[in-house]
């Protein structure tokens, strides 16, 4: 519910031009009853698997399966969340995921700032050819590289850190991120970094005291877009942690969850709840910035 | 993408300066060793886990390499002739084709209901519907496909939802069929994201000024109407950018079928993806070089869909400026 009330604010912007319109007092068109009603139900559709996983995590075993579409457990059997927890290791995996988000969110700001500063104010020599190379590999897949990217994680001695982790996902890739800022440094006027080097500031103090701090909005985009990534990524994780349990995601500890405990259907679902309430938490709390950064990829 | 299309790049206008460029290349470069610096991280970094993959598959491809820690022989083309010969190649990318040529339209027809319902005036809670629909797309993928697991059970809800409708006679389990683990799996993916292709097109929808919605009324064009001749001849830019973008994702799927069906039952839904790692991690001996082989071949046919979008991204920048 905190999100209907949440996204009113930005519905309210663009309201008060609609509710004055002239169509305010028409009938209700049999169309439009119908297409409520199939909004309603593809509403339900997209609830239901969330509201269904929720009240399986608090279910008994017997209970998931056949007590048909009932969502209200017999009986709130918190121990599920416990065991998840606990014993199947989703506190350190919990860990891990926070630990290797937030390292590859760091890379990516940084080094993504870094390049697009230049890339969006400076003409120098190669910066075409850097480009291309950002344009060739825009779409590449990741299951492309997966095997060169594993070979050299393993050369540098890094097959199983946390830093092999989140280089991977966070070194190569993430053009997008480095585009944004670009676009956005520029259409910074000239006359910030003219000022500040008449005050006396080198390159790297305009950078970091005027340039990146203007760039905020920027930062908070690819924060969430590198976020939801990091948080979400999968297949990288599972090929360097396969061998060693330490390392191991929430998505990671999910597949061997279900491996190892294949039948405990109760913990599976506490599990997977653990796993996504952060990410929703964060969507929920921020969703306005979320659908702005998403939909900025396509209005350009 | 807009960078390198829309740059201005005011000072480098090749025709004019290329003499007094190459001249001063020394001295510019002294000049701007800063720059190079500030770009050093990524060029370290993409030059290491973007650049240096995307040629050493190349290399990887024509070796016969069973395992990391093992040094692989050169065998030539032998790689690519195993792969044209192997059923189960070419069994993923028919299944890699049949779930983009069914998911993408499918997604993208959907979500532009969606956003024009959502976009309406008239329907209420817009706000709300947009955050429900948003919010499988920011679930992790690998657990949506393990939680759907469950869901699809033959004693789960979808099947009991079914057999109330009368589709199907008895409790089945979708993903433990042949027939239909990949439509599972792609009902499953347009479920997951749907909502940010909805955002693309509310994104879209927001172009169209007002006023061609008014001059649309003063012309006496009713809703219906007004939808055919005006609104959809004015997206179809938009459509080739949101098709293609849904495309690349189509190719993306690992982590959602790897944990939803795992490419089976007997490989009915082993998508290209699955192949390569199952091919490279999966199996007891690996297979690194015919997987790099098979990666490679699967990157050119991104690298098609790219070039495409190139084409396809310019023809409708062309168009939207025409149209305005």
């Amino acid at each position: 519910m905190s999100a209907a009330t949440a996204i009113r604010p930005e519905s309210a912007e663009g309201a008060p031009t609609r509710r004055r319109g002239p169509r305010r007092g028409r009938n209700v068109r049999p169309g439009r009853v119908v297409a409520l009603v199939a909004l309603t139900a593809a509403a339900l559709l997209w609830t239901y698997p969330f509201l269904w996983l929720v009240s399986a995590s608090l279910k008994h075993p017997s209970e998931i399966f056949g007590s048909g579409f009932d969502l209200v457990p017999d009986e709130f059997v918190w121990e599920n969340y416990t065991r998840a927890w606990v014993e199947a290791g989703f506190a350190s995996y919990f860990v891990n995921t926070v630990l290797i988000t937030a390292g590859t969110v760091l890379v990516v700001v940084i080094r993504s700032a870094l390049a697009g500063y230049v890339l969006g104010r400076f003409d120098f020599a190669g910066k075409k050819i850097l480009i291309g190379v950002f344009l060739v590999t825009f779409f590449l897949p990741e299951g492309y590289t997966i095997i060169p990217v594993t070979q050299l994680t393993d050369q540098l001695g890094l097959l199983n850190t946390h830093a092999g982790v989140i280089l991977g996902l966070g070194a190569g890739g993430q053009i997008a991120a480095t585009l944004l800022y670009a676009g956005y440094f520029r259409g910074l006027p000239k006359e910030l970094e003219e000022s500040a080097r008449l005050d006396g500031a080198g390159q790297f103090r305009i950078f970091f005291q005027v340039m990146l701090p203007l760039a905020w909005p920027i930062t908070a985009t690819v924060v969430i877009l590198t976020f939801l990534f990091a948080w979400n990524t999968y297949l990288l994780p599972l090929v360097f942690t396969l061998s060693e349990p330490d390392l191991r995601t929430l998505a990671i500890g999910m597949t061997v969850f279900v491996g190892e405990y294949g039948q405990d259907w109760p913990g599976m679902a506490a599990a997977a709840v653990i796993s996504l309430v952060p990410v929703i938490g964060v969507f929920v709390v921020l969703q306005r910035k979320f659908v702005d950064s998403v939909a900025g990829a396509v209005k350009q | 993408m807009t960078l390198t299309t829309s740059a201005p790049a005011p000072a480098i206008s090749p025709t004019t300066a290329k003499e007094p460029h190459r001249l001063s290349l020394r001295r510019r470069l002294r000049r701007d060793w800063w720059i190079y610096l500030f770009l050093l991280p990524t060029l370290l970094g993409y030059g290491a886990y973007t650049v240096y993959p995307l040629v050493a598959s190349w290399w990887y491809a024509f070796l016969d390499w069973p395992g990391f820690a093992m040094t692989g022989t050169f065998t030539g083309l032998d790689n690519f002739r195993r792969l044209l010969a192997d059923d189960l190649f070419w069994n993923a990318f028919r299944k890699s084709l049949l779930f983009l040529v069914v998911a993408v339209p499918a997604r993208v027809g959907l979500a532009l209901l969606l956003a024009l319902w959502l976009n309406s005036r008239r329907t209420p809670f817009s706000g709300f519907f947009r955050t429900l629909f948003f919010l499988p797309v920011v679930t992790t993928g690998a657990i949506i496909g393990i939680v759907f697991t469950l869901l699809l059970d033959a004693n789960g809800p979808i099947s009991l939802a079914l057999v109330w409708a009368g589709i199907t006679d008895s409790p089945t389990n979708l993903v433990a069929s042949a027939g239909t683990s990949l439509y599972a799996g792609i009902a499953v993916w347009v479920w997951k994201w749907l909502g940010i292709t909805m955002i693309y097109w509310l994104a879209a929808l927001q172009t169209i000024p007002r006023d061609v919605h008014e001059a649309a009324m003063l012309d006496g064009a009713n809703a219906r109407k007004e939808l055919w001749h005006v609104t959809l001849p004015l997206l179809v830019p938009f459509l080739v950018i949101i098709t293609l973008i849904d495309t690349v994702g189509a190719l993306n799927v690992f982590d959602l079928m790897q944990t939803l069906t795992g490419g089976g039952p007997s490989f009915s839904s082993e998508v290209i993806e699955i192949f390569i790692y199952r091919t490279a991690f999966a199996a007891t001996v690996p297979q690194l070089g015919y997987a790099s082989a098979a990666a490679v071949l699967f990157g050119l046919l991104t690298m098609v869909l790219a070039v495409v979008q190139a084409v396809g991204v310019r023809w409708a920048r062309r168009q939207t400026k025409g149209a305005s």
